[in-house]
């Protein structure tokens, strides 16, 4: 199986995100950056699928050339090449997914596994329109069902299940009020959720061995699509700080301030 | 007269999926800015049931859309059938609710109407043409506003900021179509419900979460949400786990709730929790730790051990009876 997994670069999740005096943009001193957390689970299940059924992981990233760093990342938990689509500046999902869909057309993969969403935009909408546009079935929100501590975690066995014929992928999705099972004809789309599986480790000799694995280099232009957003973002804020609360020395204040005070009792 | 189309869901078990309610408002309150008109539209194999519900609140026509091969809902089928309607309707903005069914359709719809899109919307600004969409970024951290610069605008709708719109708001005229059917490279295998008698997470007045601190015992969680007919939330490490299903979670990537009181039992208030809860209306803290950032949002912290408290809690409120 070829399984194409792109690699989103933003802040780690643990950095305190703030806001510039003049809403334009977020303070960059002093962030961390990493890959996508969604993305980090794409590319442990594609690794997992070709442990179990042979062929290759092809990370794709887009952005600046420090995106090389979150493609690095991945090669050193184990894909084996990797793209990266050169460019600088605003990128929204027509962008992104016009330019994964031109990837996807190059390397013609099995699947193509994406975040369901990256942690600093928080679209969820990249997979879906990547999906439509290459005329794809979608599995979106791919999860699984034993808990991330089960025995099938620590075997690695890959969620995403190859049917017999190999024609098609079962995925489990978390979806309202419970899990939905559906078919996908490949090649498709999938989008990761967090349950899917937990991404290994970089181990030292995979960190060293991705020095040397190729990264291509593509751009826009070369790839022939336009890029120049439709979304404009006109302003960010912070939200609303909630007014600071006190601690209570036991249940019977409590129940008394939730009576008496705010009424929800 | 520019149109917004709201996309309604019906659930697996044939009712109305609540939320749609509340995207239907903000459905109402774009149209006033956009000075445009109300449509909403509804597929599945049988939504006549729905369409009546829907009948009374406000829209100026509700499309009925029922074919055999909207029995399962599924993005490939669902995404042109809609697009038809919105491109025969001419429709301006096509919206719904964040479900997982708005978030998974939506973009896919987009894409297929070449539109940008909003995710999780919660408020509207601007006038006429110039709409601008406020929506959350870094697990709410960072409220932006944006504009969408296609001929068609698409968004999704977080329920938990619009309130759910009432019936009785005089009657829409009622049109059937004929949805497009194209054939699907996704076929539906199953879904399996997670039934619960406690009320749905998103609608309840009162959520009781447990998080990593209850070690997987949520037996004293339970039983208070019982007491208060409460629903039961729970951080991710607790989902993860397999502790509680995963449709309990509330979060950045879990549910989004905004109850009249949210109760929080062992949960250290990671940014991520945070972004799923903080727009509750009354928070209290449970966490043996005095140090953890859930006390920073919450109204009421108390120190202590959650085996010793809620037990207590459960009494303390049955004695109010
Ligand atoms: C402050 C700020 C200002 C911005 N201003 C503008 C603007 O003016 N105009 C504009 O058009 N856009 C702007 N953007 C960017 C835009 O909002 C998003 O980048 C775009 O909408 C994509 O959304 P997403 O990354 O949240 O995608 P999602 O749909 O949430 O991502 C899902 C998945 O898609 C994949 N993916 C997404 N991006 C990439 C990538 N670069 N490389 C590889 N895989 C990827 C990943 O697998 C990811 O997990 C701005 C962003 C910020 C933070
Ligand atoms: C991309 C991404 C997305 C995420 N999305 C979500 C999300 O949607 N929702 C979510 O919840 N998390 C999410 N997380 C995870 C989040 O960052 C935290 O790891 C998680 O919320 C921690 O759960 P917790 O508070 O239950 O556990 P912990 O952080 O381990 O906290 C347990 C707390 O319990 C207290 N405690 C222990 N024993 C007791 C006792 N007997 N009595 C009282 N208190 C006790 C401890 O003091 C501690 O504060 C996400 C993370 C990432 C990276």
């Amino acid at each position: 199986m070829k399984i194409l997994v792109t690699a989103k670069r933003v802040e780690d999740p643990e950095s305190k995100i703030k806001v510039k005096p003049d809403g334009s943009g977020i303070v960059q001193e002093g962030l961390k950056y990493k890959i996508n957390p969604f993305d980090e689970i794409g590319v442990e299940e594609g690794l997992r699928l070709v442990a179990k059924h042979q062929g290759e992981v092809v990370v794709v990233s887009i952005g600046g050339k420090e995106v090389q760093e979150q493609l690095r990342h991945a090669l050193a938990m184990g894909a084996h090449r990797a793209v990266w689509v050169n460019h600088t500046g605003p990128l929204d999902q027509l962008g992104i997914a016009g330019l994964l869909q031109k990837v996807a057309e190059k390397e013609k993969p099995d699947l193509v596994v994406l975040g369901k969403q990256s942690i600093d935009d928080d679209q969820n909408q990249v997979g879906q329109y990547l999906a439509e546009f290459l005329g794809w079935g979608q599995a979106t929100f791919a999860s699984k069902v034993e808990s991330l501590e089960s025995a099938e975690e620590k075997n690695k066995e890959p969620a995403v299940k190859l049917t017999a014929d190999k024609k098609a992928v079962q995925v489990v999705r978390e979806v309202d009020n419970g899990l939905a099972t559906v078919e996908c004809q490949l090649p498709a789309v999938v989008t990761t959720d967090l349950r899917l599986n937990q991404p290994r480790y970089a181990s030292l000799p995979g960190i060293m061995k991705a020095k040397s694995k190729p990264i291509e280099e593509l751009t826009p232009a070369g790839l022939g699509v336009d890029v120049a957003p439709k979304i404009q973002v006109l302003k960010l804020a912070s939200p609303p700080a909630r007014k600071a609360g006190i601690k209570v020395p036991d249940v019977a204040t409590l129940v008394d301030k939730l009576r008496n005070e705010a009424k929800v009792v | 007269m520019p149109i917004v189309l709201i996309v309604a869901e019906q659930q697996p078990d044939g009712n109305l999926r609540k939320a749609s309610l509340n995207a239907i408002t903000a459905g109402k309150q774009l149209a006033d800015k956009a000075g445009a008109e109300l449509h909403i539209a509804i597929l599945g194999k049988d939504p006549a049931k729905v369409a009546e519900e829907l009948k009374g609140t406000g829209a100026k026509a509700v499309h009925v859309g029922a074919a055999a091969e909207l029995e399962h809902y599924l993005a490939e089928t669902y995404a042109p059938a809609l697009a038809a309607l919105a491109t025969e309707l001419k429709a301006d903005f096509v919206g719904m609710a964040s479900t997982a069914q708005g978030k998974d359709l939506m973009p896919r719809l987009a894409a297929r109407l070449k539109a940008a899109m909003a995710t999780d919307i919660t408020g509207l600004g601007g006038s006429g043409a110039d709409i601008i969409f406020h929506r959350p970024m870094w697990a709410g951290n960072v409220f932006a506003e944006v504009k969408l610069n296609t001929p068609v605008k698409v968004f999704t709708v977080r329920a938990t900021e619009f309130t759910a719109a009432a019936g009785g708001q005089g009657a829409a005229e009622v049109k059937t179509f004929a949805p497009k059917i194209e054939a699907s490279k996704t076929k539906f295998v199953e879904f399996k419900e997670v039934k619960s008698a406690r009320p749905e997470l998103t609608e309840a007045r009162v959520v009781i979460s447990g998080g990593r601190g209850t070690k997987g015992d949520f037996k004293e969680i339970e039983a208070l949400a019982d007491d208060l007919g409460a629903a039961v939330g729970a951080s991710r490490a607790v989902c993860d786990a397999g502790w509680v299903p995963n449709d309990l979670q509330v979060g950045q990537t879990g549910k989004v709730v905004a109850p009249a009181l949210y109760i929080a039992a062992g949960i250290s208030g990671a940014i991520q929790h945070l972004a799923g809860m903080k727009s509750s209306k009354t928070i209290v803290a449970i966490n043996k730790d005095a140090e953890a950032p859930i006390f920073q949002v919450a109204d009421y912290g108390i120190v202590a051990d959650l085996f010793k408290v809620l037990p207590e809690l459960r009494s303390e409120l049955q004695k109010l009876k």
